[in-house]
């Protein structure tokens, strides 16, 4: 919004310099009230929380906790501390969202490219996925994923053998993994027993049910985000590079990608993000992430106000590392003289 | 990368193709070798939970058909939720009757205005009709009025924020762009605890807020800060060039905005604007997390509390899964036809 500036002949000196004065004024006066009314609702809150019989403060994070949390890491036991507690959620937070970060950004590619190939049978079978999963909320398909580990899997004395060291049962899932032994580190295998699975990674079918939701939902996303990057390149970069002799795979890694990236990686950036807080989700199934064990908290110690802005804190840290990781790889992908 | 014409040659046309197709209808016939004995063949349609039991090799539709009216609509009184239904009925059929460019006319707000209030008052009683707690709401007609009471009072919250982050004063601009950031930056479970924890504060002491109206709160607050972020874009999209020739011509700061801005602006973020109505009649199912029982809610409370249904709770998810899926993918084919439309209506 610029305007021209005026003709020398004929300025208006005085008018200016009184809106601007007015406009001064005004913000003060908005401001003041602003800090009036939250002034208010700070006291009043205060007030209530008095009579309810409620502290507030900082300080009960030092105190035993109390609260069950199944899994997590760091490890945790009830009598640490609320701010252990705390750390728990948030590792599990990370814990949920990386793994289903990284599944939902290799099946997004694949089924955003899937959707793209010139096959009206696989680009039907992509698309169909992508508008079955999109329009169905994401706590519904948590819960019926967590279900149907809960009720359809065999139980852990017989668990299902998906992939050599990998077995899947209503218990959760078992997968190999390093373990400290006397004689320095070695892989552990799972087997399976009277009494279940034991040895290896044991994921519980809480954890199994959100990254596999988290996943499944968020490559949908990815997926379109992926189609329409790859459609953003021009036409005549396809023929070009056709014409230098490519072959289709060279076309596609070697000069349509590093273009759609420009595209598709601030998109991503906004899925990646949303996928973290998708993540909080997992509440309705019992799986112990930070908000979950905010809201428990809040159930334990009636310190809402410290527990939200924990929980506020912690979000924006996250997202800030997301973007600055995002936006480090982006800079590395950008066209070069342009921001 | 254009795909041959006909049928024959995109399926058969080279070696790769052809082992593209083989693959794909070999995976289509394992999966339907599976399906369709379960979902069609050996299924039981008849509520009865006995058949059901006996062939569990085949889904249960007889719990849709023995639950539907817990499933649609919640706790709500069973003697009176033809209420509700009239409710919904209402309101889809007029969200249904603004999806048409032709009716945006001034008196659509009034009009709107009306059917909310005739809404509110068949589920919460008056005139005659006894009282209903909001607390008993639920269902497919709470999903409806989640959806769009939380998008209609978002609205205008969101245009201010808009407004206030390109306005020139910084305060203005600072507080609208922190409230944006902060709110899009945490996830909606929190909002929505946040509201339930932190409203009963600021009531007076001893009294508590409604539950819906903590809800309705929090998700309006939340959806607000992502549509303020989609109508900045349509605002910036508006040349600087109109701003100046409406000057010019006389219009006052209001003016501008009013009359040659924001119709411009809104205009072009219409499609976008629709995407995140879609995303806030998803939204709504996490309100079942701070207890209301919506239609996501309302379907384990059908089956939690009943030891003979409980088993069929994949059949009840798939049910709702399809109530869901229809109104989102209705939406979102609206959202690309009023596209199309908007383009060809007002090409510039």
């Amino acid at each position: 919004m610029t305007h021209p500036s005026p003709p020398p002949a004929a300025p208006p000196p005085a008018r200016g310099a009184t809106s601007s004065r007015i406009a001064l004024v005004l913000q003060v006066v908005l401001i003041l009230a602003l800090v009036g009314l939250v002034w208010w609702a700070v006291q009043h809150a205060l007030d209530v929380l008095r009579a309810r019989g409620v502290r507030s403060g900082f300080d009960f994070l030092g105190d035993a906790a109390g609260i069950p949390i199944s899994e997590g890491w760091p490890s945790y036991s009830p009598e640490q501390p609320f701010w252990r507690a705390f750390l728990t959620g948030v590792g599990n937070t990370v814990r949920a969202a990386v793994p289903a970060a990284i599944v939902a950004v290799v099946l997004g590619v694949l089924l955003g490219v899937g959707r793209l190939v010139p096959h009206r049978l696989v680009s039907g079978l992509c698309g169909g996925y992508i508008h079955l999963v999109r329009n169905v909320p994401l706590l519904l398909q948590l819960l019926m994923v967590a279900f149907a580990i809960g009720a359809l899997l065999p139980d852990p004395t017989e668990p299902l053998h998906l992939l050599p060291g990998v077995w899947l049962s209503k218990a959760g899932l078992s997968m190999p993994w390093p373990a400290q032994g006397e004689a320095g580190w070695f892989v552990e295998w799972p087997e399976p027993g009277t009494f279940g699975v034991t040895g290896g990674a044991a994921l519980s079918p809480e954890y199994v049910a959100i990254v596999t939701a988290l996943a499944l939902y968020s490559a949908a996303f990815v997926a379109e985000i992926v189609r329409a990057g790859i459609q953003a390149v021009p036409e005549g970069q396809w023929l070009a590079a056709r014409a230098l002799g490519l072959q289709p795979g060279q076309e596609m890694r070697l000069v349509v990608l590093p273009q759609a990236q420009r595209v598709i990686v601030p998109a991503l950036t906004n899925q990646l993000l949303s996928l973290t807080k998708n993540s909080s989700l997992a509440v309705a199934v019992g799986y112990p992430e930070l908000v979950s064990v905010a809201n428990m908290t809040i159930g334990n110690t009636g310190r809402a106000f410290e527990c939200i802005a924990i929980v506020m804190a912690v979000y924006l840290a996250l997202s800030l590392a997301i973007a600055a990781l995002m936006n480090t790889y982006n800079r590395r992908v950008a066209l070069r003289g342009w921001s | 990368m254009r795909a041959p014409r006909t049928w024959a040659q995109d399926l058969w046309g080279s070696p790769w193709r052809a082992a593209f197709s083989l693959v794909v209808l070999a995976l289509a016939a394992w999966a339907l070798a599976h399906l369709l004995p379960w979902a069609v063949l050996q299924a039981t349609w008849a509520p009865d939970a006995a058949t059901c039991r006996a062939h569990r090799e085949g889904a249960c539709w007889g719990v849709v058909a023995e639950k539907w009216r817990p499933l649609l609509f919640g706790r709500y009184p069973f003697e009176a939720q033809w209420r509700p239904a009239v409710a919904g009925l209402l309101l889809m059929a007029m969200t249904l009757g603004s999806a048409w460019p032709r009716v945006w006319r001034w008196w659509l707000a009034p009009l709107w205005l009306a059917v909310l209030l005739t809404a509110g008052l068949l589920m919460g009683g008056g005139l005659g009709l006894p009282h209903v707690p909001t607390g008993q709401w639920g269902g497919l007609p709470l999903t409806i009025v989640l959806a769009v009471l939380g998008v209609a009072l978002a609205f205008p919250l969101g245009l201010a924020l808009a407004l206030g982050r390109r306005s020139d004063w910084p305060v203005v601009r600072t507080l609208c762009a922190s409230y944006i950031e902060l709110v899009r930056g945490v996830p909606l479970i929190s909002v929505l605890f946040m509201a339930t924890f932190l409203l009963p504060l600021l009531w007076p002491v001893g009294a508590q807020p409604d539950v819906l109206l903590r809800v309705i709160v929090g998700l309006s607050l939340f959806i607000a800060a992502y549509l303020a972020e989609v109508i900045r874009g349509g605002l910036q999209a508006v040349p600087g060039g109109q701003v100046d020739a409406a000057r010019a011509l006389g219009f006052t700061r209001w003016g501008v905005q009013r009359h040659i801005v924001l119709p411009q602006a809104l205009r072009m973020v219409v499609p976008a604007l629709t995407n995140n109505v879609l995303g806030a009649l998803k939204d709504t199912s996490l309100v079942t997390v701070v207890g209301l029982f919506e239609l996501t809610g309302a379907l384990s409370l059908a089956l939690g509390g009943d030891p003979v249904w409980r088993p069929f709770y994949l059949e009840a998810y798939l049910f709702i899964a399809l109530i869901y899926w229809v109104l989102c993918f209705g939406l979102a084919r609206y959202s690309l036809w009023l596209e199309g439309y908007l383009r060809r209506e007002h090409a510039i």
